[in-house]
């Protein structure tokens, strides 16, 4: 309770400090008060009646801030696991049996009318599961053999069986989930919650990125760009290799004791040029350099997994000093209990097109699965055993699913077993922060191509993961070329069915 | 210091005769007329437009427009009737009590004092004002008196601009600030002019002249001279043009465009003028025998995005390059936001949504259908194959009819206009490969639709081979139609990049347009193997001069050069000749699927006309853009200039002069100044740069008292100099010239200076970062290699845009991150232990004169006593550190010679420090 009473503070001292001269041109131009600028921004809101309300433009000289939320929130902090490249949901989540009896028939052209897919052409055969199914918990949630540790938990999640999205290259359907726009330039989720929110520990960065399967997410840094937000908010890609933070480490022959001493000697120098110039803004850069060095002891600290127990790291499966989806997972961790807002994890390989056998759904999605298995299980158990998944909401996802068509690449049969691209349905889940336990939300049709009930598109998550940080999506802009942008541009619904 | 401008009587004198005057004048005429745009559109925006504007038509009344407002709405009359207030019932609702039926909707009632404006309004007529950046620039007057000017002599202000900015500071109740002192002048005006610190040869100079205004004249005239002037420049111009060295998207391949940004650095130096500067990127290629150079500039508008990623539909993104370069023309030549019109009408400013269509089909004729080696490119030769383009051009000049040589010649520099291979379809046995390529196999057909074959006699094919033998058949109007021309192969060209092949075949002489079908076979394929792959065709007629001398010599260079390998390519602009001509539609709520009516080119009706005479294509729309009329061009290109001198432009949002950007701080002086540009200065770029760093409003000493900084926090009304941030350019440039590191080599393709190991790791690219060799790691930033999905990560710390899409503003941060790059990044550090060597081998006494001249030189500016001891306490207390710490000197000085001591490592201590201090980053 005290914490939150003094963050509340904070944030009014900084409401108070929020005149920035966009602000003030329009409040001297206008002649209105500070709360009457929301009129002013409700501009292209043509959705409904209702109207934008949010869209203060941050303070300059700290814009990390902690700020409060439009009304009272469940999340503090969010981690998004994003399986990049598209994980198989016909092999891990959503059963469906009479696929396994179509398995080898052509594909009826009824599936294939109209629609457009990245490799397959012609006309494909269908593939059946490929993985053994049971019902797990309470809930009587199916979950295949290759998640063994995930389904002793999916009691705690909620899974989204019918998740849609309209971008069927990766690059494009990554950045629609992230950024609500499949094209470059808008921002990402976590920099729309680190400019709402700010961050609640300024030895860290708001927003972290972690990665590991060798490779970038398919978009590049935009998925976690600031997009037209000012680059404070971008997301700080983070590394369990080498410099946890880019350009962290002091350089070598450089003791903490001489850096120390650089940087009093760099603010007591700005200081003197205050005394001359009276510049607000040489105060900030004195306290940035400072937060610089408090950042240079603590991002290595907390980037430093092997200070855990043995049966942490035995829990995730989680080995020091190597880059691995385990390592990030339990990061993942210790960043939010640090108070960072926003987390995201991309791992990289799921692409199972059967091109080749890492990348096949009978040998590649195994290894993959193998990989991140434990530790997303050990993620949401290591939460709960704190009490922060009370606070913190934990996504899990790729960017779209796999079809029930096996692949037929140039249209000749692949040497692996593969599945193509599919936009149709795929399966989400989440977990913690006011999100429903053991609920199953979303039904396929019989082969697992289409939704026949409840259909949520990236708009729908995006919108929900900003409800649970306290924000309602409609509401929540930034003014940019003449207009109030927001995250899900005019789509949208909270999925309030898995809301508790 | 407080400047005197007027004697003590004068004082009282002036405001007794403003007060009757203004008395007069208010007696005289009663009460003023309504001001449209400054009373009555506020009220309009804020509390009316969001539901009956451009977005939403509320009960079919809508305020956008004076026809829309006065037209019947649902209830079948008007809800505004011009001159009878009581009657209207727009303002009958602003007053009731019902809150079901009172406007606005839901919402607090208007106020006493707005319902009485509007009312006056209606009763005046209701007339609609235009918003100021829409209305034509006008000559202004300077807002000084003839007698004010000859008492302020001397005095405070120095041109016109001045003026202009005191009679707003002395509004605001406050006194201009003095000159600021040489070192911070030429510091500032060097950066801003060059973007890097003065030579040490203009530095001397400047300090030893006893004249200030004439030093400092002469400065300025040698700045605007450099080569570097251009670096700078082009550097601001990169963003606007979105300028990068790939193509974007997933794939995010590279391409090669440098050339354009030495167009752009080759232009600046120039000073050519602003108006031809736009043209020719606009339309460089539809100017009378483009050269080269017109042609590169046209780039401009290729740096929008390619998607390579397979299964992507090129027709999709061929779209949205053409909606990226609409966008870019309104943001970063018009200071207009035009992308809201893309879906629907704007909801605050004068454009309709089917005016964005028909601006749009100004590029909707452009060759480039998003092809893979971004078509249509300009190929620049070898030297002796352009010798070999020199003699083709001087005989088919001799003896050729001029639009029949212009064909070739336009041929063989572009390949155009081709028809690409991807747009086949009807595939057997054959598909676009990686949807880029038509790739055939084994008894393929496919189709090439719609080919105008009159008066075409031969056939130009590029294409790889890889099965050897086999034949290729061209028929009409069906796959056993009429043989148009065969193609008879043999060798195998193989799979690489290098073995394309262009061959010309002869064809039948074939009048009309036809669909045209490609079939293959090959004795040599086995099943599902892939023969032939094809980039495009080109139908040529015979080639030109025939029985006159030396045709068939000529015909040969002229397919020497059609088969060389280029020097260089770079993508172009150029349009579809009148038989490929695309249909322009509007696109329903901005989807691209959903085509709405056709259009033709227009420019939006509530800006000045299209120029009578003017060709409808993008050269008359440069046309449009750089008529003294046209109100948005000057104003937005003065404003632009004006922020890079100023750190914020006369108007804040440089994006957007419309009704939702920030309205100007000095309207008058932003009208002066577009135009003097237009009208005085020849659309010259230096001549209005001289005139802004000759003001004395630019030569303010950025000292703020505390009461001017309670007055004006932010220095709207340009009292004081304007402390700012350098660019992300900026401080790497100065770091490197200040350790004089800094490589003066100019132009060529992009470099790859140190950036850490491990940044680019994108999927299906194998491309890495190769650490540039040399002098090429010390380039000016504006070289370094920019790749959109992983740009360089210093620059993006100290905000950079990835430069997807066209950044008119970056938003300065100050950030623990940034502190960090110029505190530890290799090139930060590299340039302190070479600033630190510089220092020792100069051999001062000793290490407070050192520390004297490493701060000198970083600043311009003798050190003070107090900075002086805060230096050489850090420098003594790391010195005695290193002495006992003999590894961490080598690690330190990374052993250079010369440097490797305890003195050398402490010095890198205190270089590394001076090289962070806000006065190094920031320009003061």
């Amino acid at each position: 309770m005290g914490k939150r009473i003094s963050l509340e503070q904070e944030a009014a001292q900084n409401a108070l400090q929020f005149v920035t001269r966009r602000h003030f041109l329009r409040q001297c131009a206008s002649g209105m008060g500070a709360m009457a600028l929301g009129g002013i921004l409700s501009g292209c809101d043509f959705l409904g009646e209702k109207k934008a309300v949010t869209g203060f433009q941050p303070d300059p000289r700290n814009p990390l801030a902690p700020k409060l939320p439009q009304f009272a929130a469940q999340a503090k902090s969010v981690i998004f696991l994003h399986m990049a490249g598209a994980p198989s949901q016909l092999e891990l989540f959503d059963y469906k049996p009479a696929l396994a009896g179509l398995n080898g028939e052509d594909c009826p052209p009824s599936l294939l009318e109209g629609k457009r897919f990245a490799f397959i052409r012609g006309v494909p055969k269908m593939l059946g599961p490929q993985a053994n199914f049971k019902q797990r918990g309470q809930a009587g949630t199916w979950v295949s053999d290759m998640l063994p540790h995930f389904a002793t938990i999916t009691d705690e999640v909620a899974m989204l069986k019918a998740v849609q999205t309209d971008q069927f290259n990766h690059a494009p359907a990554q950045l629609l989930m992230h950024t609500g726009s499949a094209r470059l330039g808008r921002p990402s989720i976590g920099a729309w919650a680190t400019y709402g929110l700010g961050t609640e520990n300024s030895n860290l960065p708001g927003f972290v990125v972690l990665t590991s399967g060798g490779k970038s997410p398919d978009a590049g840094k935009s998925v976690w760009g600031s997009g037209f937000l000012p680059s404070v908010y971008q997301g700080v890609q983070c590394r369990s290799e080498g410099e946890p933070v880019l350009f962290l480490n002091d350089p070598h022959g450089m003791s903490r004791d001489l850096r120390r001493a650089s940087i009093d000697a760099i603010n007591e120098v700005n200081a003197l040029e205050h005394q001359e110039f009276q510049d607000p803004e040489i105060l900030s850069r004195i306290s940035q350099y400072e937060m610089a060095f408090k950042m240079q002891l603590s991002a290595p600290e907390i980037m430093d997994i092997a200070t855990e127990p043995d049966y942490i790291l035995e829990m995730y499966g989680a080995k020091p000093g190597k880059g691995s989806f385990a390592n990030n997972a339990l990061l993942a961790r210790k960043l939010v209990e640090k108070g960072v807002r926003f987390v995201q994890l991309f791992d990289w390989g799921w692409d199972s097109h059967g091109t080749e056998e890492s990348l096949s759904i009978d040998g590649g999605l195994v290894n993959k699965c193998r990989s991140v298995d434990k530790a997303m299980t050990a993620l949401i158990l290591d939460l709960k055993q704190r009490g922060l998944l009370e606070q913190t909401l934990v996504v899990w996802g790729g960017e779209f699913g796999r079809t029930p068509m096996q692949e037929n690449r140039d249209g000749k049969t692949q040497l692996f077993k593969g599945r193509d691209h599919h936009t149709e349905a795929f399966t989400m889940w989440m977990a913690g922060a006011g999100i429903k336990k053991g609920i199953i939300h979303g039904e396929t049709d019989e082969i697992g191509y289409s939704p026949i009930s409840g259909k949520v598109t990236p708009y729908d998550i995006q919108a929900t993961i900003l409800n649970q940080l306290g924000f309602n999506h409609e509401q929540f802009t930034y003014q940019f070329q003449g207009r109030p942008f927001r995250l899900t541009d005019v789509h949208g619904e909270v999925i309030s069915e898995i809301i508790s | 210091m407080r400047t005197n401008f007027f004697p003590a009587a004068l004082k009282w004198l002036i405001p007794s005769i403003c007060l009757v005057v203004v008395g007069v004048y208010l007696t005289g005429f009663g009460e003023q007329k309504t001001d449209f745009n400054t009373e009555v559109k506020p009220i309009l925006n804020r509390k009316c437009m969001s539901c009956h504007g451009g977005v939403k038509k509320n009960g079919g009344f809508s305020l956008l427009f004076r026809t829309d407002a006065l037209e019947k709405t649902e209830s079948g009359k008007s809800a505004l009737i011009p001159g009878d207030p009581d009657h209207s019932e727009m303002i009958r609702r602003l007053t009731l009590d019902d809150p079901e039926e009172r406007m606005p909707y839901g919402e607090n009632p208007l106020t006493e004092a707005e319902i009485h404006t509007l009312k006056k309004w209606v009763k005046e007529g209701a007339v609609w004002g235009d918003h100021w950046a829409y209305v034509p620039v006008k000559e202004q007057k300077v807002p000084v008196s003839f007698w004010e000017k000859w008492m302020g002599k001397g005095k405070w202000a120095k041109n016109d601009i001045d003026w202009f900015v005191l009679s707003k500071i002395k509004q605001a109740g406050l006194t201009p600030s003095p000159q600021a002192d040489r070192a911070t002048l030429i510091r500032r005006v060097s950066l801003d002019l060059t973007g890097i610190p003065a030579t040490q040869a203009m530095f001397d100079r400047f300090m030893a002249e006893p004249d200030l205004d004439a030093a400092y004249a002469q400065l300025v005239d040698s700045l605007l001279a450099s080569p570097s002037f251009g670096e700078k420049w082009a550097s601001m111009w990169l963003d606007i043009a979105r300028y990068a060295d790939t193509k974007g998207y997933e794939r995010d391949d590279s391409r090669s465009i440098w050339k354009y940004r030495e167009w752009l650095i080759r232009a600046f130096n120039a000073d050519m003028p602003y108006d031809q500067f736009i043209t020719e990127q606009l339309a460089g290629d539809l100017l009378p025998n483009p050269t080269d150079d017109q042609y590169l500039a046209t780039a401009f508008h290729r740096n929008s995005m390619t998607n390579d990623e397979g299964g992507t539909d090129n027709e999709e993104f061929r779209v949205a390059a053409v909606l990226d370069r609409v966008n870019t023309t309104w943001e970063g030549l018009m200071g207009t936001t035009f992308a809201c019109v893309q879906c629907h009408s704007h909801p605050y400013d004068p454009f309709l949504h089917d005016a964005y269509y028909e601006f749009s089909a100004f590029f909707n004729n452009s060759r480039d259908e998003d092809t893979w080696a971004d078509y249509p490119l300009l190929y620049e030769f070898k030297q002796e194959d352009s010798l070999k383009v020199e003699r083709v051009k001087d005989w088919l000049h001799q003896h050729a009819e001029p639009e029949a040589a212009k064909a070739v010649v336009t041929f063989m520099r572009t390949h155009q206009p081709a028809i690409n291979s991807l747009t086949a379809d009807h595939f057997i046995n054959a598909e676009l490969n990686d949807t880029k390529w038509l790739n055939m196999r084994n008894k393929a057909v496919a189709r090439l639709k719609e080919v105008n074959l009159s008066g075409k006699k031969s056939l130009f094919v590029r294409f790889q081979n890889y099965a050897g033998p086999g034949t290729v058949a061209f028929r009409i109007d069906g796959p056993d139609g009429p043989l148009l021309t065969t193609l008879n192969l043999q060798n195998k060209t193989g799979y690489s990049w290098s073995t394309w092949d262009i061959f010309e075949i002869p064809s039948q002489p074939t009048e009309g347009v036809h669909d045209l079908y490609i079939t293959y076979s090959s004795p040599v394929l086995k099943g599902e193997e892939s023969g032939i792959q094809f980039d495009w065709f080109y139908f040529s007629p015979d080639f030109p001069g025939k029985d006159k001398p030396g045709q068939a010599d000529t015909k040969a260079l002229f397919t020497e050069v059609l088969r060389a390998d280029p020097a260089f390519t770079t993508p172009i602009m150029m349009d579809n000749p009148a038989e490929m001509y695309r249909p322009s539609y509007v696109f329903e709520r901005g989807n691209w699927l959903v085509h709405g009516k056709e259009v033709t080119a227009a420019t939006p009706k509530s800006l000045p006309a299209f120029p009578k005479n003017a060709p409808n294509n993008r050269l008359g729309l440069a046309q449009w853009m750089t008529d003294p009329g046209h109100p948005l061009v000057s104003r937005t290109y003065v404003n632009r200039i004006w922020e890079q001198l100023f750190g914020k432009g006369l108007v804040e949002t440089v994006e957007d002069l419309g009704t939702q950007g920030i309205p100007p701080t000095h309207p008058e002086l932003l009208d002066h100044l577009a135009y003097q540009l237009m009208h005085e200065q020849g659309w010259s770029t230096k001549k209005m740069l001289r005139q802004m760093v000759l003001s004395a409003t630019y030569r303010q000493d950025s000292k703020v008292s505390k009461e001017a900084l309670e007055k004006d926090a932010f220095n709207q009304w340009l009292a004081r100099g304007q402390r700012v941030r350098l660019s992300a350019e900026q401080i790497r440039d100065q770091a490197l010239a200040a350790s004089g590191l800094l490589s003066p080599k100019m132009y060529g393709p992009s470099v790859f200076p140190y950036q850490p190991p491990g940044i680019w790791m994108s999927p299906w690219n194998g491309a890495t970062w190769k650490k540039s060799e040399g002098e090429d790691q010390y380039r000016r930033s504006l070289y370094t290699y920019w790749k959109r999905s992983s740009p360089y990560p210093s620059a993006m710390t100290f905000d950079g845009v990835s430069r997807e899409v066209c950044t008119s503003r970056r938003i300065r941060t100050n950030t623990p991150l940034q502190a960090l790059v110029t505190l530890n990044d290799e090139v930060h550090i590299e340039a302190a232990r070479h600033m630190a060597l510089l220092v020792l081998q100069n051999k001062p006494k000793g290490a407070s004169e050192q520390i004297g001249l490493a701060f000198g030189w970083a600043t311009g500016k003798a050190i003070s006593p107090e900075k002086a001891a805060v230096f050489r306490h850090l420098y003594d207390l790391t010195f005695a550190n290193f002495q006992q710490n003999p590894a961490a000197v080598c690690e330190m000085t990374d052993n250079l010679d010369g440097l490797a001591t305890p003195e050398g490592a402490a010095m890198v201590m205190v270089t590394n420090s001076i090289l962070n201090l806000d006065e190094f980053l920031t320009k003061n």
